[in-house]
């Protein structure tokens, strides 16, 4: 019986996943913790000319060219201010390294799959295209972000389009 | 042991090979060729083949075989070298190379190719010593009677040249130095791939394999060097051989004059083909016979680079460059930050930032030259093109290279070949004149040809000169005149010889399939702008033309002026900077629309300024009260606006590509000594955006035309 127990446990273990929880305005975010590469604070971005307006520009990484987007200008919210709780989640895409600001990281969830609802279809801002889901936490609802579709997506303007 | 680990391996031995091969078979003279040349020729076909039979590439084993087999009648004396012949070699040495890339992209060789050239082979053979050269029957010839190799030290040779077909069959006793147990039993295994192993004995410092096998022990050797050192192997003949003599029947000499030397009894073999000429075969054979001895024991590459020099992935130097670049950058910073204090106290750590500063530079010096390759490697490869372009000519060149120690960053080197190439091919075509050309001008009827290299400064200076007819100026202005170029007759001759720059510019008076067509110079010009460098030229009517090329010597690392436009900064290449100015109100001149030109001596520059193309905030507006700062670049030149100068550094170039995307007006990024990232200006793409945004906006005005009087 025990065994059986640890058994189980393990097979959920192997299916749910960790997720990084961010803040952005009032609502609750997640990406996939195997994309996240460090978190830091937001200082020294050099701007760059004729982008988009949420891409904050480039930072020196320890020696690596990083351009910083700001999700909360993406996602149209209004108190954008840059302080020294300011964070910017380091994400690896692909094979590219790209920072996000977002307004505060709270902590790391384990989900399992029962947990994780498909998102429906809506959102004018945030497309389902960019989610892999909703995630039920008791009172709490994460919005889980599919960072690799949105940040390599032609609208974040952060790749080289083929033919561009 | 699974042996595809090594294919890559061989793969880059055997073009090493190759590449040796090309090169002796250049500089070898026909009339007198050195036996050492010829040896090292024999040695280099003699490694592919092994390597290439204990791979299974069959196809590049069969065609070695038969050149070696060639060779070695050139290496004793045999075959007297015509230069058609050794055109017959390099051609061979081109479809080894084909064949060896068909093999590395795993695929089979073209078998019409392999078919034609092997006939090409055996025809020669047949034509020029009446004997086939064929591996069907291999056996030992009277040429290789054992007599004078048995008195030599190491008889070890077997003759049946790698060709597994054979009969005869010999005993070899292999010993392994120094190899550990796990890895012996692998190498016995593999031995095991050639014959039949009869015993095995010994322990980690001498273990003894006694092999039965048709494979020359020569072949055997150069398998297992690929695998473990030359030194830790020993291979001996042992006992008598299990099969008996060589295989009667038609005396088809093997490709090795190496003797069977167990069964010397039975090697004279009395065939009428061969018996022509005993008497010459003994005597080479005899004259030969040290010669002989010396592959007897080859140094084989493996061992002799694998000592020199290790092979690295570029990308794990890249990182190291990169990692130096953070060191420099946080030492700077540290730096900095010690200047600043109260340094009562501080004596010992001012002393030991110091140093620290000192070896933190020599290291990014040292770690930079791990990039540097000499220009041989560019070099190298010109002598076959000049070659085979002479002989296709008619021309006599001789080709001659300086300063091939030179050092070029690898990523240059790559790139600068085709247009180098290009240069090359001009010069052949169109330089140098025919012989006779050359002997009515009072030349000397051979072309000279002259490729070098030299460091001035941060650059490096490539120049290829001939001494060939020269630039003709009234030509070149005739044509540019036809083709719709704007020329006048006061142009100098440097502006004139810019002319053959422009795209489609062709000189030639008829179209060859060498040079002529006018797609060319303005791709050269255009790939050395790109790799940050530039061209010129300097001929004289009658005695030749000089083609320089400037580069910087690496890529990572830029001269540059760091400006500042508001509160950001800037970095100029200092390459485009001409002059920098503080504009008087007199020379500023509005035209239509927004544009502006600034007369500067006596020319009117069209004015960029960097706040208005790039948007920055807060900088000056007041034209007269900004800093203009002449640029040119691909011929263009124009003042650029910036609110101050700062001052020059040199600024390792970060690519903004790699986690971002091409920004207009941005060539790549750099790291300042704060830690904060400057972008590097792109002078060439900073003019184009600055129009296209005036563009816009002048487009914008004219679409709401009420909007922008009620503004006003």
């Amino acid at each position: 019986m025990t065994d059986l127990n640890a058994a189980s446990a393990a097979a959920v273990e192997a299916h749910s996943r960790e997720f990084l929880v961010f803040s952005l305005g009032d609502e609750e975010y997640a990406i996939d913790i195997l994309k996240v590469q460090e978190i830091r604070g937001y200082e020294n971005v050099t701007r760059i000319a004729n982008a988009p307006d949420f891409i904050k520009g480039v930072t020196n990484l320890r020696g690596v060219i990083v351009p910083i987007v700001d999700l909360r200008i993406k996602f149209h919210l209004d108190n954008v201010e840059y302080g020294g709780q300011t964070v910017v989640i380091v994400v690896n895409v692909g094979d590219r390294v790209v920072g996000i600001v977002v307004d505060g990281v709270s902590d790391v969830m384990t989900l399992t799959p029962e947990q994780i609802k498909p998102a429906p279809e809506f959102g004018v801002t945030l497309s389902s295209d960019y989610l892999s889901g909703l995630g039920s936490l008791e009172d709490r609802m994460l919005v889980l972000v599919d960072i690799d579709k949105l940040l390599t997506s032609d609208e974040m303007a952060l790749v080289d389009t083929v033919g561009a | 042991m699974d042996i595809s680990e090594f294919y890559e391996t061989f793969f880059e031995e055997a073009e090493e090979l190759l590449g040796d091969m090309e090169r002796h078979l250049l500089e070898l003279d026909v009339d007198a060729p050195d036996s050492e040349q010829l040896n090292a020729i024999f040695r280099a076909a003699h490694s592919i083949k092994g390597g290439a039979g204990t791979f299974g590439f069959d196809v590049l084993q069969h065609t070695t075989h038969l050149l070696e087999n060639l060779l070695d009648y050139t290496r004793h004396g045999e075959l007297a070298l015509r230069r058609d012949i050794v055109n017959t070699f390099l051609e061979t040495k081109d479809m080894l190379h084909d064949q060896l890339d068909a093999y590395r992209q795993g695929t089979e060789p073209d078998p019409a190719a392999f078919e034609r050239i092997c006939q090409t082979l055996k025809q020669l053979a047949l034509d020029e010593i009446g004997k086939k050269v064929d591996d069907d029957a291999p056996g030992a010839s009277p040429s290789s009677t054992a007599a004078p190799a048995a008195a030599s030290p190491a008889p070890a040779e077997n003759a049946s040249a790698g060709d597994d077909k054979s009969g005869a069959e010999s005993r070899l006793s292999i010993a392994l130095l120094g190899i550990a147990e796990k890895d012996r039993e692998l190498l016995v295994e593999e031995l095991a791939n050639f014959g039949e192993v009869i015993e095995r004995r010994g322990d980690v410092t001498r273990y003894e394999v006694l092999l039965e096998t048709s494979t020359s022990s020569d072949d055997i050797e150069m398998v297992m060097c690929f695998i473990i050192e030359p030194d830790q192997l020993e291979i001996r003949a042992a006992g008598g051989p299990a099969a008996g003599g060589p295989a009667a029947g038609e005396s088809a000499v093997s490709g090795d004059a190496q003797q069977q030397a167990s069964a010397p009894a039975s090697a004279p073999d009395a065939s009428a083909q061969s018996a022509d000429k005993p008497a010459k075969a003994e005597s080479t054979t005899a004259a030969s016979q040290p010669e002989a001895k010396a592959p007897a024991k080859p140094k084989p590459k493996a061992g002799a680079s694998g000592e020199s020099s290790i092979r690295v992935p570029v990308n794990k130097v890249d990182q190291i460059i990169n990692l130096v670049g953070e060191l420099i950058i946080t030492q700077s910073m540290l730096d900095q930050t010690v200047s600043e204090m109260e340094t009562t106290q501080g004596g010992a750590l001012v002393t030991g930032m110091s140093l620290l500063q000192r070896n933190a530079r020599d290291l990014q010096e040292a770690v930079m030259s791990i990039r540097m390759v000499p220009m041989d490697y560019v070099f190298s490869r010109f002598p076959r093109l000049v070659r085979d372009l002479a002989a296709k000519l008619d021309k006599d060149v001789e080709l001659v290279t300086e300063g091939e120690s030179t050092e070029l960053d690898k990523s240059l080197t790559e790139r600068i070949i085709d247009p180098l190439t290009h240069l090359v091919r001009n010069s052949l075509d169109h330089g140098i004149e025919s012989p006779d050309k050359r002997e009515a001008a009072g030349k000397s009827r051979t072309g000279r040809l002259t490729l070098s290299a030299q460091h001035q400064g941060g650059n490096i200076l490539i120049e290829v000169i001939d001494d060939g007819a020269g630039l003709n100026r009234e030509k070149l202005l005739a044509k540019a005149q036809s083709s719709g170029i704007q020329t006048s007759d006061s142009m100098s001759d440097d502006e004139v010889w810019q002319l053959i720059f422009a795209p489609g510019f062709s000189t030639a008076d008829e179209v060859s399939d060498v040079s002529g067509r006018g797609v060319g110079m303005d791709v050269v010009k255009r790939n050395i702008q790109a790799m940050g460098g530039h061209v010129e030229i300097k001929s004289k009517m009658g005695q030749g033309t000089t083609t320089r090329i400037v580069l910087p010597l690496t890529l990572a690392i830029l001269d540059g002026m760091s400006i500042r436009v508001g509160e950001e900064m800037f970095i100029l290449p200092l390459g485009t900077v001409l002059e920098s100015l503080q504009p008087r109100k007199e020379d500023l001149f509005a035209m239509a629309g927004d544009d502006v030109v600034m007369k500067v001596r006596d020319e009117y520059l069209p004015v960029v300024a960097v706040h208005q193309a790039l948007d920055v905030a807060g900088a000056n507006t007041e034209m007269t009260q900004c800093i203009a700062v002449i640029v040119q670049s691909e011929g263009r030149r124009y003042a650029l606006l910036v609110d101050d100068l700062i001052g020059q550094q040199q600024v390792v170039v970060k690519n903004l590509e790699t986690n971002y995307r091409k920004v207009p007006g941005v060539s790549a990024a750099t790291i300042l000594g704060d830690g904060s990232v400057a972008l590097i200006l792109d002078v060439t793409d900073l003019h184009r955006l600055s129009r296209t945004k005036r563009e816009a906006q002048s487009a914008r005005r004219q679409n709401t035309p009420a909007k922008e009087v009620e503004a006003s």
